[in-house]
């Protein structure tokens, strides 16, 4: 694990090319949003499609920032997560009546929301005009370094918190709330405990994604498909509720994203750019119907299977 | 003292009087059974001791003091524990996990919850189960998962609904020596269960229910001899013989 850190610390250095770099800053941010939506839908059960309210808000926060208020929009990384935090707080007191698929509809009605108010609400948002702002640097460095930085800050937050007392109240919500009830877990506390924590680091991700793209509109940073459906693509596919899963999963996703935007990087004909829904969709039923822990929650059967080993006995 | 004292509970789901003006109290100290055929209200009378389920009317006083309108973390922390009738293992977790999350209950620390945890789960005698899934246990395993569950949150009043429904006679005779065991460490029970091996051999009272309404009270002698309960279980006929 630290000589993978190690590695990511002197990619850049090594890999001067912008485009692999945007890539793995990418990368980076779909960690930090699946790692959240991990902590939520995969440790404590509660399956969110609306995780683009969070990333949107975040964003959104950054970019008012600059534009109503005339300071830097790194505030917004810090401010950012709180006010998604804050955000979260209502999405809870309303979606958190409801259990199981109806808090996923919830939820997801709930991005819907908010992607038409900040459509609508134009002497905040500037509507569909969108926000653009100066980026603070030339060069990708810097951007690498803090979405790293976050990622990590992220994803070791989250195993500290699933060591603890916390990670064990979560759990327990997630197989059984009634049972997690009478076992004296205060479960509305802890599932919004859970929803506060994840959004908070979407909040953060989202304003960085304001940062180092410096345009933002509705449609981006709420989209239903490009933010909330990823989120939960990327943990899927990973692996639901295992510490690297979102990790791993923001690798796959973003890379057969980016593989399919490109055409194959221009390998193949111009129409297979638009197949990447396709392929999602293929790769979500593979994954259910053969890796249903996803990649690393699997990775034992993945050994098996696709390279002949013995499963090793630890 | 009394510990739980239930007055003239009724819970009422909509026309339909599920539990109907039933008075019981278990003392400190004390195994009480609480009895009746299928759908007589025992375990609406447990979900509203444990709060699942608002009280229609009437009052629980637990240590001289009303619970009612609690929520049932509370309950819990209160001191009053209970076990489900349908077994809810936390059934992706190991079975220490299962015991360590109830522990934490009464600690903060991983170490302290895990510690407890292991004894309460020496103590059920599953201390070669607790790494397994709890999911992978057999019904016997779960029953005790659920009781081991209940007292790592260190409760001074436990609710057994059934646990020991659909347990083979040797575990049966585990069972009631557990049970047995769980008072003798000062922890009061408030017991549902059918067979009457179980409930008639460890029980101090019985409180005999039938359709939400108390039929008869006392010692296990009595309450077996009583015609309302053998009319109850039985018939009319052997009521009258």
């Amino acid at each position: 694990m630290i000589i993978l850190g190690i590695l990511f610390l002197i990619f850049p250095l090594v890999v001067r090319s912008s485009y692999y770099q945007h890539l793995v800053i990418i990368i980076f941010m779909w960690v930090v949003i699946g790692s959240s939506w991990n902590l939520l839908a995969g440790y404590t059960g509660q399956v969110s499609f609306g995780h683009a309210i969070f990333f949107g808000v975040g964003a959104y926060t950054a970019g008012i920032f600059v534009t109503k208020l005339g300071i830097s929009a790194w505030w917004g990384m810090v401010f950012g997560g709180f006010f998604s935090m804050f955000i979260g707080l209502f999405v809870g007191w309303v979606c958190f009546r409801l259990r199981g698929p109806y808090f996923a509809l919830a939820t997801l009605a709930g991005g819907e929301i908010i992607r038409l108010i900040a459509t609508n609400w134009e002497s905040l948002t500037d509507g569909m005009v969108g926000i653009l702002i100066i980026q603070s640097f030339m060069s990708k460095l810097p951007y690498y370094y803090i979405a790293f930085a976050l990622a990590v800050a992220c994803v070791y937050t989250i195993q500290l918190i699933m060591k603890s007392k916390w990670g064990y109240y979560f759990v327990s919500i997630r197989e059984d709330e009634d049972a997690a009830a009478s076992l004296g877990i205060n479960t509305t506390l802890y599932k919004n405990l859970s929803l506060l924590v994840s959004s908070f680091f979407t909040g953060m991700a989202g304003a960085f994604y304001m940062n180092y793209m410096a345009f933002i509109d509705p449609h981006v940073v709420f989209s239903l498909h490009y933010i909330s459906i990823m989120a939960i693509l990327v943990g899927i596919v990973g692996g639901v509720a295992t510490i690297w899963g979102p990790a791993v999963g923001a690798f796959v996703m973003v890379g057969l994203q980016e593989t399919f935007r490109s055409s194959f990087f221009g390998l193949a004909p111009k129409w297979t750019s638009q197949a990447h829904a396709l392929v999602f969709g293929l790769l979500v039923i593979f994954v259910i119907m053969f890796l249903a822990n996803g990649i690393v929650g699997d990775w034992q059967k993945i050994r098996r299977h696709v390279f002949k080993m013995k499963p090793s006995s630890s | 003292m009394e510990l739980l004292e239930v007055k003239n509970l009724t819970k009422a789901f909509g026309g339909l009087l599920a539990v109907n003006d039933v008075s019981f109290h278990v003392d400190q100290g004390e195994i009480v059974g609480l009895i009746g055929p299928n759908g007589s209200g025992k375990t609406t009378t447990f979900n509203c001791i444990n709060q699942f389920f608002p009280v229609t009317s009437g009052d629980i006083l637990f240590k001289g003091k009303s619970i009612v309108g609690l929520k049932t973390y509370q309950i819990c922390h209160l001191g009053i524990g209970r076990t489900f009738q349908v077994v809810k293992p936390l059934a992706r977790m190991t079975v220490l996990e299962n015991v360590t999350a109830s522990a934490f209950c009464r600690v903060n620390s991983i170490k302290e919850a895990k510690d407890e945890a292991l004894r309460v789960l020496e103590f059920c005698n599953l201390s070669d189960q607790t790494d397994k899934l709890a999911r992978s246990l057999p019904i016997a395993g779960r029953k005790r998962l659920e009781i081991a569950r209940a007292l790592a949150t260190k409760p001074e009043l436990v609710l057994l609904d059934e646990t020991a429904a659909g347990l083979n006679s040797g575990e049966l005779d585990e069972a009631i020596d557990l049970i047995k065991k769980i008072r003798d460490n000062g922890v009061s029970i408030l017991i549902v269960e059918h067979i009457m091996k179980v409930i008639m051999t460890i029980s101090d009272r019985i409180h005999a229910i039938n359709f939400g309404q108390t039929i008869a009270e006392g010692t296990p002698q009595e309450v077996a001899n009583d015609p309302a309960v053998i009319e109850a279980y039985l018939g009319e006929q052997h009521a009258q013989g």
